[in-house]
């Protein structure tokens, strides 16, 4: 107990820099992300892998960055949602598209869910409103009902807007 | 403003902007989405200071118990740990929490941290502050604390029997407070009438809309200048101003809060004033900021959560053609284990007594209990859901036993539209609204003829379908004077915002208001509404993010909760807009050399009406006034400041303690829905099959945003109704403590919702709209009403809110054992 514990060297890129880092064992790489670089984009809604508030790109694959230790990142390639979108103003067509159709609200989930969209349609660019369904499972939002993050998807895929059922 | 009659005066005649339209009623972008969606928000748990430490609590693990020690020494020694705090030493810096219950309730003793005893499981005893979150946590399990367990009540009505364990000696009994509200005669509508439907028992569950965020804050007693910094996301400051500050000695003037974005909050985050107060007396204790992030297990266990509430022995008066005449209950409400907003939710269900319908005679009697559980807290719809579940049972249950039909029903009973303003048993006044059209609308949003033509053909599947209806309202901008209701010695009525809209030097137009959003986007309706008074662009307008006391722009009721900022809120932009654009016009003119009214404001310029070649632009005003106003004759100079500010008051009167009636709230936007569900005979399971939520709330300023509103409050509905509830067991542990055991509703959990809309203006709101964003919880009602239609002939009623697959199970097997069903007729 007491102390940060061991410590280790770890090799890992984050949106396209690599860090060359000592972190603590016990580190979480949410607190790696958030703590020790800075990007507070990716946030934390439960410790328990359930709400999908810390989701990253992890080499390609959408992980929850609670339910990782930092130096198990060593040698990966993560992107946050700093990744997305020009600039400091700029968003992607999937960030657009969730402004557009009001795909959010409070924005805490926000983060997540764009990534989680971003994954989704690199592996299936037109899903159905029921593969965004079980995509999306592991991402919650208390304030949308899921209506327009699902919209927003549908759009972003470059659907029409309107779900049909 | 006058009923049809011409002969009653509800409130002063109210002034509607004429100048509304071109930005308001129009799905602007929200200003706030390109930060929140590029991670670029400024969340509590973003903030930083320097020189901060991180506090852990430590909680008890028991839902009663004397506390016998604590002992921090081994804590205390860890390399890295600041400082602890402990109960004990709360008890003597902190002054009990100001109660808003009458004696005997009005004696508990409420402290930030358990004292002496904790009665609830999660209540925190001590906490550590280190220099990281995690030692934080490492050194709290060296905390030594003796408990001695004693006994424990759960049930919210048990618990006032004599022998269950009292809470709090200081009160005497567990009974938070009592009152009888009596309107009309109902013993005399239930023996004139001619059925009396009874029902044995409705009971309404525990759970909470859990907002993603958790609570936290930032928190620094500055030693210089005694000030103490609140940066947090607690949703109504200065409700936590008032209970902070005389708990700890501190002014107002000596109390800075502040919040930019909030992760949710649907009213749970308006009780961490307990918090916010511990942190406060650790960091003057430490002489450093603290930081606090709640976990998802703290915050489910231990911040607040939703009334649950038990109905007893109902009793509806119902004439053969089917009018209701009212109803008798008895409510009991479980608030936990301190009251914190309480007994406020004592009183805050009778803003909708009739709910949507016409009853004129109306009994609860009401009993608030307190047991060892978490503390209460308002959540979305608070106090009045609950009793428009009720109301939406009563109405379905007299439909099934006298075989009415439920939409007939329904119509029958509804208040009708040319009724409003209606004014109900208890004084309050509906604005407006047109339920049977919306009933129409919803019905046809799910095709109900042609479920009812696949509910015939379905029998014999086993796979039964329902169809449910539920209508609700959602009373927005109280009238604090309702808490005289329940206390006639508190000293609180009305209600009101501020805001501040100003013309900064380089022609920016800037807004402040006293509001503290979630998600609702405030950035982007005051704009607009600014928009449309100044005569500029909503791009044009800067509204500043967030709560900011230091801004000067608030009244004692700012924040955002129950339903109000559409009124209230834009109320006080519009008013300062208002004030702003005299004082354009005034310069302009001046400096046209032309009159007041040959100006107007049009693409952010003042100009001529009758030459806009005749133009300066807001700049030009602001350059003037600020840095050239030598230039101006002196008397303008005097009285303009482009700087105004104006707090909108609703125009309420205190209402009467002795008689419990008055004007509770200004607007009533109203929802109906309707839904179809499957249920699985043989395993209980409901599959939503199709949802429509018609929702009615005045004219909108931005119809994207209210039906964000509809379908967040529909999934928070339907959520509660299916998944989400909290479980206790005897011992007073806490069965569901995780968003994987709570279950919070995910994308496979909440349906599509079909959406509809009907427009009736409020004639009592500057803007003509109503708050809204609560819901009613109609989808409570709604899929009750459609698991009971499902049900085989012969089952129990549904009896409770909350209805997983083991519940609709029993159900089920319930036809067929000729049990008691939960209700019966009385027929003269």
């Amino acid at each position: 107990m007491a102390g940060e514990g061991a410590v280790h060297a770890i090799d890992v890129t984050v949106n396209g820099t690599s860090h060359t880092v000592a972190v603590p064992a016990r580190r979480l790489l949410v607190h790696f992300i958030r703590e020790t670089l800075g990007l507070r984009g990716t946030h934390i809604g439960c410790d328990t892998g359930n709400c999908g508030a810390c989701s990253v790109i992890c080499d390609g694959q959408l992980i929850k960055s609670c339910m990782m230790l930092a130096v198990q990142a060593d040698g990966c390639e993560i992107e946050t949602i700093e990744s997305l979108g020009e600039g400091v103003d700029g968003l992607d067509p999937i960030q657009e598209a969730f402004k557009e159709h009001h795909g959010l609200q409070c924005g805490y989930c926000t983060p997540g869910i764009v990534l989680n969209a971003k994954t989704l349609l690199a592996e299936n660019p037109h899903p159905t409103e029921a593969e965004i369904r079980r995509a999306l499972k592991g991402n919650i939002c208390r304030c949308t009902g899921y209506v327009n993050i699902i919209r927003s998807i549908v759009a972003a895929a470059g659907a029409q807007g309107e779900v049909t059922r | 403003m006058s009923t049809p009659t011409g002969e009653t005066t509800y409130y002063p005649e109210v002034e509607q902007s004429e100048r509304l339209g071109a930005w308001s009623g129009k799905s602007v972008p929200r200003k706030e989405d390109k930060r929140l969606l590029k991670g670029q928000g400024a969340f509590v748990d973003d903030l930083w200071m320097h020189r901060q430490g991180h506090v852990h609590f430590l909680r008890s693990p028991y839902a009663h118990a004397r506390i016998v020690s604590i002992d921090v020494s081994r804590a205390e020694a860890v390399p890295g740990v600041y400082a602890t705090l402990t109960g004990e030493e709360v008890g003597a810096l902190q002054q009990p929490f100001f109660q808003m219950a009458p004696e005997p309730a009005g004696l508990m003793k409420d402290y930030c941290m358990a004292v002496g005893k904790a009665r609830y499981i999660g209540e925190p005893v001590a906490c550590v502050l280190a220099e990281s979150a995690e030692l934080a946590r490492d050194a709290a399990e060296l905390v030594e604390v003796v408990y001695e367990p004693l006994e424990v009540v759960v049930d919210g009505i048990a618990t006032i029997e004599p022998q269950a364990p009292v809470l709090h000696e200081e009160i005497g009994s567990n009974v938070a407070w009592h009152g009888l509200y009596d309107y009309g005669d109902v013993d005399w509508a239930l023996e004139h009438a001619d059925h009396v439907v009874r029902i044995d028992r409705l009971h309404f569950h525990r759970f909470s809309s859990t907002p993603l965020e958790t609570s936290g804050a930032l928190v620094n007693w500055d030693p210089g200048t005694g000030v103490v910094e609140f940066r947090s996301n607690n949703q109504m400051p200065m409700f936590a101003a008032m209970f902070i500050g005389p708990a700890i000695g501190l002014g107002i003037d000596h109390m800075q809060f502040s919040s930019q974005d909030i992760g949710g909050g649907f009213g749970i985050k308006i009780t961490s004033y307990t918090y916010l107060t511990a942190l406060a007396l650790l960091s003057r204790k430490a002489g450093r900021p603290v930081k606090w992030s709640e976990s998802r297990w703290e915050h489910l266990a231990a911040s607040a959560h939703g009334n649950e509430r038990t109905f007893l022995d109902i009793e509806v008066p119902v004439m053969s053609d089917g009018t209701i005449l009212g109803f008798k209950v008895r409510a009991f409400d479980d608030a936990g284990a301190y009251l914190r907003y309480e007994p406020l939710g004592a009183v805050i269900w009778s803003q909708v007594v009739p709910g949507n319908y016409r009853f004129k005679h109306v009994r609860v009697d009401y009993t608030e209990t307190l047991t060892n559980k978490c503390p209460v807290g308002p959540n979305r719809g608070y106090s009045r859901l609950q009793h428009l579940w009720l109301i939406e049972r009563i109405v379905d249950i007299v439909a099934k036993e006298l075989n009415f039909d439920r939409v007939a029903l329904r119509k029958l009973n509804y208040v009708q539209p040319e009724e409003f303003p209606y004014e109900t048993p208890n004084g309050c006044i509906y604005d407006s609204g047109d339920y049977p059209a919306m009933l129409d609308r919803a019905l046809e949003l799910i095709d109900h003829d042609a479920w009812l033509e696949r509910q015939l053909a379905s029998a014999g599947t086993g796979k039964r379908i329902g169809i449910g209806i539920g209508s609700t309202l959602d009373s927005g901008t109280n009238n604090f004077g309702q808490s005289r209701i329940i206390n006639s010695a508190l000293p609180f009525s009305g209600n009101g915002e501020a805001a501040v809209v100003r013309l900064d030097l380089y022609g920016e137009v800037t807004v402040t208001i006293g509001t503290s959003p979630q998600g609702q986007g405030h950035e982007t309706t005051a704009a607009q509404v600014t928009a449309d008074i100044l005569g500029c662009s909503p791009d044009q307008v800067h509204v500043v993010a967030g709560y900011n006391k230091a801004a000067n722009t608030y009244v004692g009721f700012s924040g955002t909760y129950a339903s109000q900022f559409a009124v209230t809120g834009l109320g006080a932009v519009m008013g300062a807009a208002e004030r702003l654009r005299g004082e354009i016009i005034k310069v302009g003119a001046c400096m046209l050399g032309a009159e007041e009214s040959d100006i107007e404001l049009a693409d952010g310029f003042v100009r001529l009406a009758a030459n806009p070649d005749a133009a300066i632009p807001f700049i030009g005003i602001a350059a003037t006034v600020f840095a050239n106003v030598a230039e101006l004759p002196g008397e303008l100079a005097d009285s303009v400041t482009l700087n105004c500010r104006y707090v909108y008051r609703p125009p309420f009167t205190v209402p009467d303690h002795e008689t419990k009636r008055g004007k509770l709230t200004l607007t009533y936007a109203s929802q109906v829905h309707a839904a179809v569900v499957e249920v699985d005979d043989e395993t209980g399971q409901v599959t939503i099959l199709d949802y429509a939520a018609v929702d009615e709330c005045g004219r909108k300023v931005n119809p994207k945003i209210v039906e964000g509103q509809v379908h967040g409050a529909t999934g928070h509905g339907v959520g509660a109704a299916l998944y989400e509830t909290f479980e206790y067991d005897g011992d007073g542990q806490l069965l569901n403590s995780t968003f994987g055991d709570y279950h919070a509703a995910t994308s496979l959990d909440v349906p599509h919702i079909r959406t509809g809309e009907i427009e009736c203006p409020s004639p009592f709101t500057p803007n003509g709209a109503k708050g809204m964003g609560e819901g009613g919880g109609a989808p409570l009602s709604t899929i009750a009403s459609a698991i009971e239609d499902a049900l085989p002939p012969g089952a129990h009623i549904v009896f409770d809110t909350h209805n997983n697959s083991e519940r609709v199970h029993e159900l089920l097997r319930s036809a067929a054992q000729a049990g008691p069903r939960g209700v019966e007729v009385i027929s003269r």
